[in-house]
């Protein structure tokens, strides 16, 4: 069976040494997050005077420490949570379409200057957010432009470059004979794009699709940029926030942080495989 | 409540704006192929790219050009033609430690990540619990920065002597009758302890393309050169080493970049503070917080210069390959 150079390599390594970095490795990865979701469930008086790791001999735990920080006044996260979900939905919808139908444009129609224009969108991949966010605030500063608007263009605006370049490669792998068959049939452009290729593409946007979620929900400088205020403002934010001021306050803090990563693991969990088609697709992001 | 309504109710409506942009997209592609001329196919292809071109153009190219324009003028962002900002930065010892820095982290991050990435898709390859070995490393993938900078906050964090250690390492150290250490203070170490959250994110993305790479070697390659007596180490200096060398570099750049614009991190976990900072927080301090513009945007385009080589040194590399 384990043919490949790598199984090889690992198993002349000796296999129970390799076994045991392996395992090691594992541990290492995972015990800080472990650390950190058992003390989101311990009482506030048990974090502050003995380790996590005493709940294995001692266990007492408790949804206190949830509740405070979905709904007690000081942090009141369940209005940032919503914030994250209106943020992020229409921040993943804009783009995917818009580039599906540039890419399809560029794929299957015949202007002038295609193969130039992709290229440049394509090397607008290595453009930092950074160059382009003090004019962006002042041009929506004159638009007078809400912050949730301010979000999801940014976010639409600077996820563009990736999406045409991924769903690109994609489309033009498509059979060239489907297309032609349908034009004979007498279908447009329209009826091609809406009726054979969106579902055709199905997969290539499920995978940019979620890439995207993931980048949206986790980001955290547009929003303090153009979202900063606790009526917009999305999770990270409010985490970030907290880490500064109740830095101490652990029982809070680490609710919080967990409170911000519920929704993109389960994502990451039930769409694993698409996640991993997306970033071994994927160039160069941002 | 009502709020939370107004929230939803935004959100529709925005999604509700954008169906109606898309539709009048297909409504001019419709009107324009009726036309039935030579050219129909033509500006059908136009009308559909037109919304992608002018977003980036006004939102992408034009403020890029902008803040370049910014970076050349005054420290508050006025016109006229300068290189004082960048001189700032070279110069004031405010940005030349998160300069240092910087250049720290994008060698630190990217290698570091890429050998641990490496050295675990090697040795859980084709082992009974692989999907789920791979899935342990690869979560950090999908949290926020500052989710896991609060997860390592806590790992790191410190108690004076005598009083119980809460956090991780000092309880380990303390086991053992250390003295505990105030990680996020120590400097110059403290940068080390940031770079190494950000390892700890990146290493699943460098596992799972090497890892990929590693699948796709033909399986008579390897046979071959074990008939020529290669085995272990030296099959995997000779075979794999080179066959995945592309993907490697791939792995560098892309973690290099990212890890170029992070700050996330070091804002979350030191604010920047105890000589911490890298270029991309400054450029957020600056523009954000000092409202020095011109410094934030000479940051910015530092930035993009430096990313310029990695990117061009990648581009050549592909094509070497190809």
């Amino acid at each position: 069976m384990a043919r490949t150079a790598a199984g090889n390599a690992a198993r002349a390594i000796s296999s129970p040494w390799a076994s045991v970095v392996a395992v090691l490795l594992a541990v290492a990865w995972t015990t800080p997050t472990l650390g950190l979701l058992i003390t989101s469930f311990r009482t506030q008086e048990d974090i502050q005077t003995t380790g996590w790791w005493t709940a294995f001999t001692n266990p007492w735990f408790t949804m206190r420490n949830y509740q405070e920080a979905l709904f007690g006044g000081s942090t009141s996260l369940i209005d940032y949570f919503i914030n994250s979900i209106v943020i992020t939905i229409p921040a993943v919808i804009i783009p995917l379409l818009l580039a599906a139908l540039a890419s399809y444009a560029i794929a299957w129609t015949k202007f002038p200057g295609r193969d130039w224009l992709f290229v440049g969108i394509f090397a607008l991949q290595i453009v930092p957010l950074q160059v382009a966010l003090i004019p962006l605030q002042q041009v929506y500063n004159v638009l007078e432009l809400t912050p949730f608007w301010r979000v999801w263009l940014s976010h639409s605006i600077f996820a563009l470059p990736l999406a045409v370049f991924l769903l690109h490669n994609f489309m033009k792998d498509l059979p060239a004979d489907l297309m032609e068959a349908a034009r004979v049939d007498g279908a447009g452009h329209n009826q091609i794009f809406f009726r054979i290729i969106l579902p055709l593409m199905k997969p290539a946007l499920a995978s940019f699709g979620i890439f995207q979620f993931l980048w949206v929900w986790n980001d955290l400088l547009v929003a303090l940029i153009f979202a900063p205020s606790r009526q917009y403002a999305p999770l990270t934010v409010r985490v970030a926030e907290m880490s500064g001021t109740l830095g101490g306050q652990w029982y809070l803090l680490s609710a919080g942080a967990f409170i911000s990563m519920i929704v993109p693991v389960i994502v990451f969990l039930s769409l694993q495989k698409y996640f991993v088609r997306g970033l071994l697709a994927g160039g160069l992001k941002g | 409540m009502t709020q939370i309504v107004d929230k939803f109710l935004a959100m529709f409506g925005a999604i509700a704006l954008f169906a109606v942009v898309v539709a009048l997209i297909v409504g001019i592609a419709w009107l324009v192929g009726r036309l039935r001329s030579r050219s129909s196919d033509r500006l059908q292809g136009v009308v559909y790219v037109a919304p992608v071109v002018l977003m980036l153009a006004a939102g992408l190219v034009y403020p890029a050009l902008l803040t370049i324009r910014q970076a050349f003028g005054g420290p508050t962002g006025d016109v006229g033609f300068s290189l004082t900002n960048f001189a700032n930065i070279f110069t004031s010892p405010e940005l030349l430690r998160p300069l240092i820095n910087t250049a720290v982290w994008v060698i630190a991050v990217p290698v570091l990540a890429t050998v641990v990435g490496l050295a675990y898709a090697v040795l859980v390859d084709r082992s009974r619990f692989e999907a789920f070995a791979k899935a342990l490393i690869f979560l950090p993938m999908a949290i926020s920065m500052v989710g896991a900078s609060i997860i390592w906050k806590f790992v790191y964090e410190y108690r004076p002597a005598g009083a119980a250690q809460t956090g991780l390492f000092n309880a380990i150290i303390t086991t053992f009758g250390g003295d505990p250490v105030d990680f996020m203070q120590s400097r110059p170490w403290n940068t080390f302890w940031l770079i190494v959250v950000m390892v700890w994110i990146q290493a699943g993305f460098a596992m799972t393309v090497l890892s990929a790479a590693i699948k796709a070697i033909p399986d008579e390659v390897v046979e071959a050169a074990k008939i020529d007596g290669s085995t272990g180490w030296r099959l995997f200096r000779s075979i794999t080493l080179p066959s995945i060398r592309g993907s490697v570099v791939v792995v560098l750049t892309t973690v290099g970049i990212a890890t170029l614009k992070v700050f996330d991190v070091v804002r979350t976990m030191t604010g920047g503070q105890f000589d911490t900072s890298v270029l991309a927080l400054e450029f957020y301090n600056y523009s954000f917080r000092y409202f020095e513009y011109g410094t934030g945007a000479a940051i910015a385009v530092l930035l993009f210069i430096l990313v310029l080589p990695i990117v061009i040194y990648n581009v050549i590399q592909t094509r070497r390959d190809a």
